[in-house]
This record gives C-alpha cells, sequence and structure tokens, in this order.
C-alpha cells in the first residue's frame, strides 16, 4: 500500500488524544461513557493519555462499594487498560489536594502533574475530549 | 425543614447555596455526588464543619459506602448521623464505620 493509500483511508495515521476526566464516577454517566471512547480510540492504535482532575479523581479511588446504590462498579476496568496499551495515566496534584487524597488512595499507577505539567502535556495534543 | 443536596460541592456551588439559605436547626441530607463533599480533606468539609455548630448535617450511608476513602465516621464529626434506609421500614441511623 502506497503512502497516498493510507492517507485515503486513514489507517496507519495516529493522533495524540487526551482524554480529560473531570466527573465523579456515580452521579452521572459521564465517567463510564468516556471510559467506553477510551477503550475505542485505543482500539484504533491512537496515542491515548488519560488525564484526571477535579471531581474525576473519584473515578480511581480503591475500595469503591456500589451494592449500596445499585450502578455498575466500573473501577476495575482501570487496572486493565494496561492491556489496552493505555499506560499513560495523570493525575493533578491540585485536584488531589482539594480532596485530602493522595496518590496512595487510587487503584492504579498514575503520574502525578502539577498545573505547568498538566498544561504543557495539553498542549502537545492533537485532540482533547473532556467528560 | 429539610435541604436535600445531591450535586458535588466541588463542581457547583448547589451546597454553598443551600448552607447560605438554611435557617438554625435546619437538617441537610447529602445524597449522592454531595457526600463528597463531607469527606475528610475535602475542601468543602470545613463549610460544612462551620455550618454543623446549627444545622444537623445527614449523608446517605450507600452513598458514602461508594466512596471509599478510610473510614470516615470518627473523625467526620460533623455529621450528625449517617442514614442507612433499606434494612427498617423507617430510616435507621447508623454511627459504625461500615468500610471493610
Amino acid at each position: 500500500m502506497s503512502d497516498m493509500d493510507e492517507m485515503e483511508d486513514g489507517s496507519g495515521i495516529v493522533k495524540k488524544f487526551m482524554f480529560l476526566n473531570r466527573k465523579a464516577p456515580h452521579g452521572t454517566v459521564y465517567a463510564l461513557e468516556g471510559l467506553e471512547v477510551v477503550l475505542i480510540t485505543a482500539a484504533f492504535d491512537q496515542d491515548v493519555s488519560m488525564v484526571f482532575t477535579d471531581d474525576g479523581i473519584y473515578q480511581l479511588m480503591k475500595g469503591i462499594d456500589t451494592k449500596g446504590i445499585e450502578v455498575k462498579d466500573f473501577s476495575r476496568t482501570y487496572r486493565a487498560l494496561e492491556g489496552y496499551d493505555i499506560e499513560k495515566l495523570y493525575v493533578d496534584q491540585a485536584s488531589l489536594d482539594a480532596r485530602g487524597l493522595t496518590e496512595d488512595d487510587l487503584i492504579v499507577d498514575v503520574t502525578v502533574l502539577s498545573v505547568d505539567e498538566m498544561a504543557n502535556l495539553m498542549a502537545e495534543q492533537d485532540v482533547v475530549i473532556s467528560f | 425543614m429539610l435541604h436535600i443536596v445531591n450535586k458535588s460541592a466541588t463542581e457547583r456551588s448547589t451546597l454553598e447555596s443551600c448552607l447560605r439559605m438554611a435557617t438554625k436547626g435546619s437538617a441537610v441530607l447529602l445524597i449522592e455526588d454531595a457526600v463528597y463533599a463531607a469527606t475528610n480533606g475535602n475542601a468543602a468539609a470545613a463549610k460544612i464543619q462551620a455550618a454543623a455548630a446549627d444545622l444537623k448535617i445527614y449523608a446517605l450511608g450507600p452513598d458514602l459506602a461508594a466512596w471509599p476513602g478510610a473510614c470516615w465516621t470518627e473523625s467526620m464529626s460533623w455529621i450528625t448521623a449517617v442514614l442507612w434506609i433499606w434494612s427498617q421500614s423507617t430510616a435507621t441511623v447508623s454511627l459504625g464505620c461500615n468500610l471493610n
């Protein structure tokens, strides 16, 4: 296949996607739906970064128990992301601080970034999608 | 009067508005994402703590249980009671830690 053909059918083009997760996990469907989109994007072999900021931090908490509120507990899915080649997980330090949380409270290994570092990371992206 | 808040205080200003309007002796019930505000170290917890002097603050147990932080009850003394509503026909009040 020539380069021109690859361009036309879109295969082989890898863009940098950042998914900004900003909402608490259970009050709305944003977190769960966002996770679905992330998995789809990764299935197309795109360069995916996931960022957790503001109440989105709560999506990554250890020990979530949703039995009493009768909604799906999808928090374990974050631990499976590695299997989909999604390894770039970032957390906003200020959002952790505002909620009295530390990296140890989170279910997966993340890179904690300052506001400046986060801004730089965002500037590098081709596409930023916020949930 | 009973005020019910269901939005996260770190995302919207509903809790703050509620605390501003609630008169002395009123009850504020935190449910769904609003329970995050009552958790240790949350920026909004101080506001609840201050308001607890004049108000009764309640939180719904199953929503707090979905929030998985460390055992919250002893240090979260600003909560008057945590409510569990499935175990009896009337609301039961439990102050024990329900987290493993």
